[in-house]
């Protein structure tokens, strides 16, 4: 055993011996600990697929006696937020009536940021870069009435616009951050040999760094989607319940105080709500992680 | 990650600025700037100055001094909205930070299905708080959920019911914020093992130190900056803390899980009282600056003078 750590070290190939106490204790640790992350989940899809009969019974665990998708169904087409008895299809096409001008605006602004930033500097532009990063950490309620105001003053108050103009400021900095930090690491004469060219800011961007951040961009829709999909407090303070997006919804139905708790229907709204950031999560892979490793470390 | 700066010799080499020079890039750094100034700046500084003021439905110029923040100190609900926060902060912290690096030293530990795990524990994080308030809120559930399951395996005075607790309504909060949470901690530790020299887990076996003690006495010292991106990232989600509490419990039972950013959105937005949610927010504000100064002068500080 000690000869072997040692020619291999620690992570070298792994060790023959399968059933050792160590690998036990990490492997049974690994798989208990799992069960505290999938157990949401499972229950959630048990759940919706059960007739409320069953689920008075007891045993939200156990795996449904008898399938149904009625409440898919219902949740989506029926489920009631307060008079509207629509379901949460409204909320759905709202979020993506939000979601779509809301990522090409934040990534197209923050990465015409991020580029002028690290090529066009000027006297200043670093300043106000810097107020841009400290923003980020500053609560975001000590913003939400002055902007409800401007949002008031230009007629976009209770809007989908508005709540596009809303996610595209604050996701500003955590972009702007992303873009910047790319661009600074492309070579300079790389962009000194387009300016002896003749190539102006725009088609600079556009023909030779554009191409070139693909990969950053696709961390930045990532980061985006889930982040703006997920977003319950901008919805919730600068839209109305006709645009309320689907988080809103969701929540307004599962926490209305009115009527018989359908807890399967519940369930079925919740899946549906996740499921735009789940399909991103599981289709993404590593992007995904280098999206939130970006939006996590400082710049 | 480095914040590269224009070296000296290449701003003193540039001509003298004029107000047209990089002109296209001042233009294209407007929506930046007005950001930067109006918003975040703007926006701060006035809603600081509102809270002097005595605005319930609309805000007014009518200073009152200190006046909001009395009243705010001496409502219990605001007293009791810091307490629950501190709690939850300081347990999140804690939990989030030893749970995220014991999986990711696990994870680190050449393991099969690594990947698999991973996903595993990162794909909550993906989720919005209010998925996550309310698919817990059913797990949580006293009738339906973990305590009618151990009940019938027998177990018949199981009490499992945080929820409806004002005790410790705040730890159901918790179990589902470290679920959603702490995936994101893991990747960050994750990242912070897999950047350590093989040849110091080498050394270590070479002096005989055992596997734990090399983690404590040695790797996670080594790890001190990750540790610190970690615990920033924790306490600026800490504050943020709304979107679960208004989706597991709204506040409830009574007023025992309330939280300072729901305060004040309510006071600003349903109890129409602008000059509280104002006076509340200032107080959120104080206590980021409180926190994020001292970081950033360690930091950021020490570096620039070295």
């Amino acid at each position: 055993m000690v000869d072997m750590t040692l020619q291999n070290g620690p992570r070298g190939p792994k060790p023959k011996r399968a059933f050792t106490r160590a690998n036990i204790f990490i492997y049974g640790t690994l798989l208990l600990v799992s069960v505290y992350y999938l157990l949401p989940l499972y229950v959630m899809i048990v759940t919706s697929l059960k007739g409320m009969p069953e689920i008075r019974m007891g045993n939200v665990f156990g795996p449904p006696m008898e399938v149904t998708f009625e409440p898919w169904v219902k949740a989506w087409s029926q489920a009631c937020t307060g008079i509207n008895c629509d379901g949460l299809s409204r909320g759905f096409w709202n979020s993506v009536n939000i979601l779509i001008p809301s990522v090409i605006l934040s990534i197209g602004i923050a990465s015409v940021n991020g580029y002028a930033l690290s090529n066009w500097k000027f006297k200043g532009s670093e300043v106000f870069f810097t107020i841009l990063i400290i923003g980020a950490f500053i609560p975001y309620q000590t913003m939400l009435y002055p902007i409800v105001i401007l949002l008031r003053e230009i007629g976009l108050m209770g809007e989908l616009s508005g709540l596009v103009l809303v996610h595209t400021v604050f996701g500003m900095p955590i972009l702007t951050l992303l873009f910047r930090n790319y661009f600074a690491s492309v070579p300079e004469e790389l962009f000194k040999a387009a300016r002896v060219d003749g190539a102006g800011f725009w088609r600079i961007y556009f023909q030779i760094m554009l191409p070139m951040a693909l990969p950053i961009f696709v961390v930045a829709i990532i980061l985006q989607v889930t982040g703006i999909w997920n977003d319950f407090l901008f919805g919730v303070i600068y839209t109305k319940p006709s645009t309320y997006p689907m988080t809103v919804q969701l929540n307004n139905i599962v926490n209305s105080v009115q009527g018989v708790k359908e807890y399967n229907v519940n369930m079925a709204a919740t899946l549906l709500t996740g499921l735009v950031p789940l399909v991103i999560y599981f289709a993404s892979g590593k992007l995904f992680v280098r999206g939130i490793a970006a939006g996590a470390v400082k710049g | 990650m480095t914040t590269t700066l224009a070296p000296p010799q290449a701003r003193a080499a540039k001509r003298p600025v004029r107000l047209f020079r990089n002109l296209m890039s001042k233009i294209a750094l407007v929506p930046m700037i007005l950001t930067a100034l109006v918003i975040f700046v703007g926006g701060t500084a006035w809603t600081v100055v509102y809270s002097f003021t005595n605005s319930r439905l609309l805000p007014r110029l009518e200073f009152v001094g200190f006046d909001q923040y009395e009243r705010l100190w001496s409502t219990a609900r605001w007293v009791i909205s810091i307490q629950n926060l501190a709690l939850y902060g300081f347990l999140s912290m804690i939990l989030s930070l030893v749970i995220g690096f014991t999986l990711a030293a696990l994870l680190d530990r050449k393991i099969r299905f690594e990947g698999a795990f991973r996903t595993i524990f990162l794909y909550p994080f993906a989720l919005s708080f209010v998925v996550t308030g309310v698919a817990w809120q059913w797990i949580l559930n006293p009738d339906f959920g973990l305590q009618n399951l151990v009940r019938e395996w027998g177990w018949t005075s199981f009490t499992f019911n945080p929820l409806n607790d004002p005790d410790t309504v705040m730890f159901g909060l918790l179990i589902a914020g470290i679920w959603q949470g702490s995936g994101l901690i893991m990747c960050i530790m994750l990242a912070g093992l897999r950047g350590i020299d093989e040849d110091i887990w080498k050394a270590a076996r070479v002096d005989g130190i055992g596997t734990v003690k090399t983690y404590v006495r040695i790797i996670i010292p080594m790890m001190r900056p990750v540790f610190v991106t970690a615990l920033v990232l924790i306490a600026s989600g800490i504050i943020k803390l709304y979107d679960l509490v208004v989706a597991q419990t709204n506040g409830g039972p009574g007023i025992s899980s309330e939280v300072p950013a729901k305060y004040v959105i309510d006071y600003m937005f349903r109890a129409q009282n602008l000059g509280q949610g104002f006076a509340a927010s200032t107080m959120m504000l104080v206590s980021v600056l409180i926190i994020l100064v001292p970081w950033a002068y360690l930091e950021f500080g020490g570096k620039k003078r070295g």
